[in-house]
Formats: C-alpha cells, structure tokens, sequence
C-alpha cells in the first residue's frame, strides 16, 4: 500500500491472489476416479482401482476409506479404511479375510483386490479419499457384476476386426508387389536371353557353311545342334555382358 | 479435363463425409425421445433431461463400428493414393489401386449397415423405432463408394 516501495508493492497484489485461489477457484477439492464397472469371475479376485486428484500435497493424515453397498441395499457399510499410513481390513462382516490392499498414496492409488469373489459381492463400492486439508470433493463409484465366466471386454472384437482386415490387405498388397517385381526381372531377363539368342544367330551362318560339305545330314544336324547350344552357352555370357555395358 | 479432375475428387470427398457423419452422429435410430447409433445411446426424458449411456458392449455392435471405422480408414488412404498416382502413374496409366480402396470401402460400409440392419434388435430393445438419418447417410455412401471406385479402375491417366 506504501507508494513508491518497491518491496511493499508485491503484498497486496499477493493477498488478492490467495484470496482468489481460496474464494473463487472451485478446483480446490479433490476429484476421486474409478473404474465404472468391474466384472469378475466366480471364485476368482478383482482389482478394484481408484487413483485421485487434489490440489495439496499428499499428506501424512490422507485416509482412504471404502464402502460397499450390496444390490438392491440401501445402507452401504464400511469394508476399509486406511489412516495414517495403517490400513485396516474389515475382519468381522461379509469381507472377512477377502480384502487386501494394493494402494499407494505417495502414487495417488487406493485401490483394494477382492478375492474369491462369490455371487453376493454384486453391489456398488465407494471410494472415499480424505486428503486433509483438502477434503471436500466428490466420492467415486464402481459397481461389481460377478458372472460365471467373464464376458469378454469391449474392443476386443473391435481391434481384432480392424486389426485383421487391414493386416490382409496390407498383406495382399504386399504380395501382389513381390510378385509383380519377381515377374518384371523375369520378364527383363528373358529379354535378355532372347536379344542374346538373336545376336548368336546372326553369326551362325558363317560358320556353318564351312562344315556343310564335310559332314554326313544326320550327323550335321546333331553337330549343328550341339554346336548352336555350344555356341548359345557361350554367347549368352557375352551378350549379358554385352547388355551390362551397354546400361552402364 | 480440369473438371473431370475436379468432379472425381468432389464425388470422392462427399463420400469421405458421408462416412464420417454417419459413424459419428448418433442418429441411427430414433425412437420417441431416445436415439441411438454405435457408440452411445441418449434419452430424453419427459423433464428435459438427456441421459446418454454408452452402448452395449455385443460383439456385432462392435464388428458394426468396426468395418465403418475400416471403410472411413480404406477411403482416406483411398483420397490419398490417389493424390500419389496422379503425380507419378506413367501415361496411360489406370488407378487401380485408389479404386480397390474406395471399393473397399464401399464393401466395408455395405457389410457395416447388413449387420446393423439384421441384428440391431440384439442391443435395442425398443419396438417404436425409425431408422435415422444417419443410417441413411450410410446406405446412400455405399453406391457412391462403389461408383467412385468403378471410376477410378475405369479412368486413364492422361497428360
């Protein structure tokens, strides 16, 4: 308030401030998050999670507290709570030995694991966080369905659809390059043979006329033959070569 | 040319959109204050008030949302190829693969309303009910897919 001091000025400015975080801003509470709904299989254990948001720090007093309110009940009784860094498991009522703590409130996670599920576990649980000094807020709910054999969860058909179908056409593509490109270097590479052949052709007559007079038909037709596949073996390499350097 | 050029990429474009409105808008069936499509189905109450639930989770409703997720995905990259060939297909050339794609789609999005069609009655228990306008959307994007992609197997590319 005092004009001209520099080191008085930032004071009033600050109490506004306060005043407004405290007053006005409605997220100073804390926002508990759970699962909507669980399911679990006879017999079997189920995690049920809750994690929370505040504003504070996690304090040393934070207390976790969790109540279960059967199908069709009204009244919700307590089944945990922890405080103080002491959990403390229901050893009297329906949750008797059944209930252990998987939490950490350093992570922000409160969750408990039920085991050996049975059919009256169907009811909505409660998950209540107290993070003094922070301790208005909303609770969160999850509601347990127990079911002989677990249904299978959302998205799986989903992904497995979408996942298969463009895994095959992917695939099909794929395919079809590989062999168009496997096709094409054939196709190049007779190219290659025949263009060969047809070089190798040009320079037979030549060498042929000069053994016509001496051999007997058949015997010049087995020789011409042999010397044709002799003479295309040898000219292959060569045209190849010769093909090679003309690319290059 | 430039017309013929651009009418394709119009005809391809609405039936991108079609798609697109049809997988998101939640009007596939309407009832009296409640309507429903693939993801969630909300409720009017006689107070005003919408509640909106998330829709059940059946295997068909799912393979539904599915192949309509998989024919917007086969038409874009479909819009895409095309774009691609336009620039490197060799004259003379024939758009084959943007056409499989867009006739992918249109098969994807035909086979998505077939199964809504035959098995809706297993997540919605409602007797008075009309289809919306968005499940017509998707009936009408299926010839548009097909006819888009016939064009783009049948087109030539010239210079």
């Amino acid at each position: 308030m005092a004009p001209g001091a520099p080191s008085s000025s930032p004071s009033p400015i600050l109490a506004a401030l306060l005043f407004s975080s405290l007053v006005l801003s409605p997220a100073q509470a804390i926002v508990v998050y759970t699962d909507k709904e669980v399911y679990g299989a006879v017999g079997s254990k189920v995690t049920l999670h809750c994690s929370f948001w505040s504003s504070e720090w996690v304090s040393d007093d934070i207390s976790f507290t969790w109540r279960y309110q059967p199908e069709g009940g009204r009244d919700a009784i307590s089944i945990f709570h922890y405080a103080k860094g002491q959990p403390y498991i229901d050893e009297v009522g329906t949750f008797k030995e059944r209930i252990q703590w998987v939490g950490d409130p350093q992570w922000k996670d409160g969750s408990i694991v039920i085991h050996n599920l049975d059919y009256s576990d169907n009811g909505t649980f409660t998950c209540d966080v107290k993070n003094p000094p922070d301790i208005v807020g909303k609770t969160s709910q999850v509601t347990l369905y127990v079911f002989e054999k677990v249904p299978t969860r959302y998205g799986v058909v989903l992904g497995a659809v979408i996942g298969g179908v463009l895994g095959v056409v992917l695939l099909l593509l794929l395919l079809f390059y590989v062999v168009r490109y496997c096709w094409l270097r054939r196709q190049a590479a007779l190219q290659r043979r025949l263009s060969a052949v047809e070089k190798g052709k040009l320079h037979k007559p030549g060498k042929d006329t000069t053994k016509r007079g001496r051999q007997t038909p058949v015997l010049y037709a087995m020789l011409d033959h042999s010397r044709s596949t002799k003479a295309a073996s040898e000219k292959k390499p060569k045209g190849l070569g010769e093909s090679r350097k003309d690319k290059k | 040319m430039i017309v013929l050029l651009l009418s394709i990429i119009v005809l391809h474009v609405a039936v991108l959109v079609l798609l697109f409105v049809a997988t998101i808008v939640s009007q596939w069936i309407v009832g009296n204050g409640h309507a429903t499509d693939l993801w969630q189905n909300c409720s009017t109450t006689p107070g005003n008030i919408q509640h909106c639930f998330s829709s059940s989770a059946n295997e068909w409703l799912q393979s539904v949302q599915a192949t309509m997720i998989l024919s917007i995905i086969f038409s874009v990259l479909s819009l895409f190829l095309f774009f691609c060939q336009l620039f490197t297909l060799t004259k003379g050339g024939r758009f084959y693969i943007t056409g499989i794609f867009q006739i992918l789609a249109g098969l994807c999005v035909m086979s998505a309303t077939s199964i809504y069609t035959v098995r809706h009655s297993e997540w919605h228990l409602d007797s008075a009910y009309s289809y919306g306008f968005a499940y017509i959307l998707a009936w009408v994007a299926f010839p548009l897919a097909l006819l888009s992609g016939v064009i783009y197997v049948i087109l030539r590319k010239r210079e």
